[in-house]
């Protein structure tokens, strides 16, 4: 019995079809990676999840339910981060948290202990236009996680990160995973990025978006920690040339 | 990664110098123009002359300034708090904001100079139709800022939000309203320089006191001097307003230049 599901799930906006009945099903703790070209409507699936936009036919599920209008167990990191420029980056990081009813003094409390390793403490009274690209979207992850939402739903979250700082974060996320057993869908065109991080990976076409492939990562965690092995390399190769063949047609 | 800016205010003030230099050498003109002409001083004043006027006339400028300020602020206060209103109502019901839009188009197509002597007529001499004109003349600069401001809300914050599971009022709050506070500033700023105006204009049809009874009885008594001394104490008062707004504006809008952090 999955823990998300969507099923059939297709939409267009105007004449432009966007996804071509999209199927996903996510176990509860599980991780996986939706991959596939720039423009495919990856961020379009993340966007009817949390209800921005609304499917025209399809149903989805979450924990057997059709998702509430308010629904309390995602927590959503945007593609572009969305920080709110008026607030400073202690505000921004407890939004989520805020909104959720929790005082504000609570709120802080329970993010600043993670200032540290995202690299944001000593700039918490700062404006967002006072951070660089990587310290915004390490920000824009720590506002996601600090709310402890049974379901994460990131749109390239690493993906304006140096990379350095990305392996950093990769590897933090890997063991909070670990701890906490977030079900998972992370959006990603970086292949290296989905084996590493995944217990499966879905590679959409491009648009419209079907899924074309689902394949799971049977690799021995934690994978960040040491250098990747053989077997990741292959299913690297694997899925570049089930890409390369998509772009190809 | 902070950068390191130049310090704002010895650039502004460099800012001003040109300006400064091209009204004094305005001024200049005009006083050697009226001295090598030989014009009348009543029809041209030297600047001079005007100087002159307001420092010998300054407890009566004083006295009459106060209830144009007075008016001004009056009226002022009153179209923030209804245009305030009015907004996030109409923020919150876009049916009304669409039925309700071609209205306050309309009452900005009033000519202030047929509307200002009815309203005299209607409300008396009193403080009252003086709120009104200034309240009439400052409200829909704002009312339109503060609408188009909250529809330039970035759509992904309040998707965010939402999904966050925010309210519709928590949006507006967190979201909606300070990403007006730009466009309101803007529309602020061009409703200051028509609120002295519009007071002046309506103490000058119909009023006891007022900088705009002080032009009245000069042009009657044929003292232009008089006159223009009024008029630079207008302009004066309608800079300070502006220049109070400026800095409202850089406290209130700190996120977008932060580099003087607390
Ligand atoms: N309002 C719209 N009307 C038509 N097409 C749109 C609209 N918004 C986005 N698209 C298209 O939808 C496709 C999917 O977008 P998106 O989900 O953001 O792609 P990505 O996989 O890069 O995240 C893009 O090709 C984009 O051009
Ligand atoms: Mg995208």
């Amino acid at each position: 019995m999955s823990y998300l599901s969507l099923q059939d799930v297709s939409l267009s906006l105007g004449d432009t079809a966007i996804l071509d009945r999209v199927s996903m099903s996510l176990d509860k703790g599980e991780f996986v990676s939706v991959l596939g070209p720039s423009g495919a409507g990856k961020s379009t699936i993340l966007r009817v999840l949390t209800g921005s936009l609304a499917a025209q036919s399809g149903t989805i599920t979450c924990a057997g339910q059709p998702l509430a209008r308010r629904n309390d167990r995602f927590a959503f990191m945007p593609q572009r981060d969305a920080l709110l420029p008026w607030r400073r980056v202690i505000d921004n990081l407890t939004l989520g948290l805020e909104v959720q009813g929790m005082t504000r003094k609570a709120a802080r409390a329970r993010v600043m202990p993670h200032l540290a390793e995202f690299g944001l403490d000593g700039f918490e009274r700062h404006y967002p236009a006072e951070l660089s690209g990587g310290m915004r979207q390490r920000a824009a992850l720590l506002r996601t996680v600090v709310q402890e939402r049974a379901v994460q739903l990131l749109d390239e979250p690493f993906g304006a990160l140096d990379a350095l700082t990305r392996l950093q974060m990769q590897r933090w996320f890997e063991q909070r995973w670990q701890d906490a057993r977030w079900t998972t869908l992370l959006i990603t065109h970086d292949v290296r990025e989905a084996v590493a991080l995944s217990d499966r990976i879905y590679v959409l076409s491009r648009r419209p978006a079907r899924v074309i492939a689902d394949i799971p990562v049977p690799l021995p965690r934690p994978r960040l920690a040491r250098a990747p092995c053989a077997k990741a390399h292959a299913l690297e190769a694997q899925i570049l040339d089930i890409l390369l063949h998509q772009t190809g047609e | 990664m902070r950068h390191p800016l130049p310090r704002r205010s010895g650039k502004g003030l460099a800012r001003g110098i040109p300006t400064l230099l091209s009204v004094a050498s305005a001024f200049v003109l005009w006083e050697a123009y009226v001295r090598l002409s030989g014009i009348s001083a009543l029809v041209l004043p030297p600047p001079s002359r005007v100087l002159d006027q307001i420092v010998q006339n300054r407890a009566l400028l004083w006295d009459n300034t106060l209830p144009t300020l007075h008016a001004t602020f009056a009226g002022f206060a009153l179209s923030l708090s209804v245009a305030f209103t009015l907004s996030v109502v109409l923020d919150f019901l876009p049916r009304l904001r669409k039925a309700l839009f071609p209205i306050f188009v309309i009452s900005q197509t009033l000519p202030l100079v047929a509307i200002a002597p009815l309203v005299v007529l209607w409300f008396g001499f009193e403080l009252t139709p003086k709120v009104l004109l200034v309240a009439l003349v400052t409200f829909f600069p704002m009312l339109v800022a503060l609408v188009d401001g909250y529809a330039s809300t970035d759509p992904d914050i309040e998707a965010l939000m939402r999904s966050m599971g925010a309210t519709r009022g928590q949006v507006f709050r967190a979201a909606r309203f300070p990403s007006a506070m730009p466009y309101f500033f803007a529309g602020l700023r061009i409703s200051i320089t028509y609120a002295v105006v519009a007071a002046i204009f309506a103490e000058y049809v119909g009023a006891r006191a007022g900088l705009g009874i002080v032009i009245l009885n000069a042009k009657n008594s044929f003292r232009p001097d008089l006159m223009l001394a009024a008029v630079v104490i207008s302009s004066l008062l309608t800079l300070a307003l502006f220049g109070a707004a400026a800095l409202l504006q850089r406290i209130v809008l700190r996120w977008r230049n932060p580099e003087g952090r607390a």
